[in-house]
């Protein structure tokens, strides 16, 4: 079924992690990925590691589901390990096989890159399990308003985040009803190679284009009964609030950020 | 075309007069050359406060434009629309009109904008700039009003149809309005569905005090009202009490329009020589009715 997607697979919960301030989540998501660059040893790195598999336990999201966000980027895993294993030169030879020459640098290199990218997928995959959709759009409106100022439409983006968001899930199902509707009339939407198939998608993709113009404009009147002026002047249900926890966080990444600079310091560095 | 006019009984001062639709004329600017199509010709109805009515006629006749000329999203080409005296053609004023009359709409899906019950609610009171305090307990107030509390935190996608529409009437009512008009708002629902959003209906009228105009296809709801209006091409065919109106059977099949079921058979069973009367609205009436008819003929 492809009403069976959900963007963001937001899973609920109560874990820390999940009851964090969506802005600071954000914020300290993001300076992880960035430190997660700066580990250039086996002492920072595998802090880092530490730090994220703590992470995940606490998130209380199940295993499988991080290995779900991983499946996309196995490929591109080994494919970056493999290229930087074949192509940079160091002095000590770990291999020898004709033409094909392996370094110990190349290992600890590719190694080092696979982590980084596993890691920065679960942690971002993290983000979006352990905050709802509307959490997201608001911390994001949020965390731009600043732009304001160089006449970026923040709100505006925001309202169509939330819109998009909202209209998925209803044009999936009609999308669906699009499809049973043209293969009553005989429609064969699974046989036939690429162009055919992509061929047989106009009939769905026209009446679907046609209704959302439709629901656009009948929206667009709803909300001008609902008074909506855009973001000026506007109020909020759920106001953001950075409560003790968030400052608790803060602190903790800002000495795992220490910790990995000071640990760096201790041994020489492995990768470039 | 014949104009009948059934006096009611209410009281005419202006003061009590939610909306006042006055000799208005609108036509729909077409592309091109064609001429621009008219679809209202001189009409004029006034809707008072803590009334409900309801809108009748067939497609085309004009029913859902008048509608949408009680909150300015249409303005009159000829004519003036009052809302509690304000001129609908006053820019100025365009907010203050949409907060006093509220507009709920036939498709559920496409008057939700958020992604959560509650945010959606929420949305009304956040436009017009309320604290975020206040808008809390105005959400949960008005989802209490239409029974959807228990939903609050769900999304809007997972919930039925009649569900939707509820939800869709809650975010109305938490702008507070004076007056919501409902344009076909049962149309896209199923039975239940439709039961669902009538009781809410019913709710407002009689215990918020919310002027209700409600277009509607299905007589069974107008029978509900306390006054119906007729329109047809354009213009007022018929007003009054739901038992005067649709005791007109012949006029009203005229101009293609069903009467409530119970009204129909009353009528039915009068043609066969039964002593029942003519303005049978609802099916306890139409029971109670031909209940007495039938211990009458014994006792003869």
């Amino acid at each position: 079924m492809i009403s069976d997607i959900t963007i963001g697979q937001f899973m609920p919960g109560k874990s820390f992690i999940h009851k964090l301030d969506p802005r600071m989540k954000i914020i300290l998501m993001t300076a992880i990925i960035i430190f997660i660059f700066l580990a250039k040893n086996l002492f920072s790195m595998g802090a880092m590691v530490a730090f994220v598999v703590l992470a995940i336990l606490f998130s209380r999201i199940p295993l499988k589901m991080y290995f779900k966000g991983l499946k996309a980027i196995w490929f591109l895993v080994f494919f970056t390990a493999a290229l930087n294993m074949l192509y940079i030169k160091g002095e000590h030879v770990v291999f020898q096989y004709k033409a094909l020459t392996i370094y110990e640098e190349a290992l600890w290199q590719s190694g080092f890159i696979a982590i980084r990218l596993v890691m920065i997928v679960v942690i971002s995959s993290m983000l979006t399990y352990t905050t709802s959709p509307t959490d997201l759009t608001a911390a994001i409106e949020r965390l731009l308003a600043p732009l304001k100022l160089f006449r970026l439409p923040v709100h505006e983006l925001a309202m169509m985040m939330t819109i998009a968001l909202r209209f998925i899930p209803t044009l999936l199902e009609e999308t669906e009803k699009i499809m049973n509707a043209q293969k009553a009339r005989g429609a064969d939407l699974e046989s036939g190679g690429v162009i055919k198939r992509a061929k047989a998608l106009i009939p769905i993709l026209i009446p679907l284009f046609i209704s959302s113009f439709r629901r656009a404009f009948e929206l667009a009147i709803a909300m001008d009964c609902r008074c909506y002026t855009g973001g000026k002047g506007r109020t909020r249900l759920n106001v953001l609030k950075y409560r003790f926890r968030d400052i608790f966080a803060f602190l903790l990444i800002g000495g795992l950020c220490y910790g990995i600079i000071y640990l760096n310091t201790l041994a020489p560095s492995l990768v470039r | 075309m014949e104009n009948i006019s059934i006096t009611s009984n209410q009281s005419q001062d202006g003061a009590d007069i939610q909306i006042s639709v006055q000799d208005v004329y609108f036509q729909y600017e077409t592309t091109d050359d064609a001429p621009p199509k008219e679809v209202l010709h001189g009409i004029s109805l006034d809707i008072h406060k803590g009334e409900f009515i309801a809108l009748l006629g067939h497609n085309g006749s004009g029913k859902s434009t008048v509608a949408k000329h009680m909150n300015a999203i249409l303005l009159p080409s000829g004519g003036k629309v009052y809302v509690a005296g304000m001129d609908t053609c006053d820019e100025t004023l365009l907010t203050d009109i949409r907060r006093t009359v509220g507009m709920v709409f036939q498709n559920p899906d496409n008057q939700l904008v958020a992604t959560i019950v509650e945010e959606d609610v929420a949305f009304g009171p956040e436009n017009l700039g309320v604290p975020s305090e206040e808008i809390r307990r105005i959400v949960d107030e008005s989802l209490k009003a239409v029974g959807m509390y228990e939903y609050r935190r769900h999304a809007p996608h997972k919930l039925s149809g009649g569900q939707k529409q509820r939800v869709a009437i809650a975010g109305i009512i938490a702008m507070r309005p004076k007056c919501i008009v409902f344009d076909e708002p049962t149309a896209m629902l199923d039975p239940r569905g439709r039961q669902e959003v009538m009781d809410a209906i019913d709710n407002l009228v009689r215990n918020l005090g919310i002027t209700v105009v409600l277009i509607t296809h299905y007589m069974d709801e107008a029978a509900k009202a306390d006054r119906v209006i007729i329109i047809n091409d354009g213009k007022l065919l018929m007003e009054g009490k739901p038992n005067e109106v649709f005791s007109h059977i012949d006029m009203l099949r005229e101009h293609h329009l069903d009467v409530p079921q119970a009204t129909e058979l009353a009528q039915y069973l009068r043609s066969m020589g039964y002593d029942i009367p003519e303005d049978v609205l609802t099916p306890e009436e139409c029971a109670r009715a031909i209940l007495n008819a039938r211990t009458g003929e014994k006792s003869a």
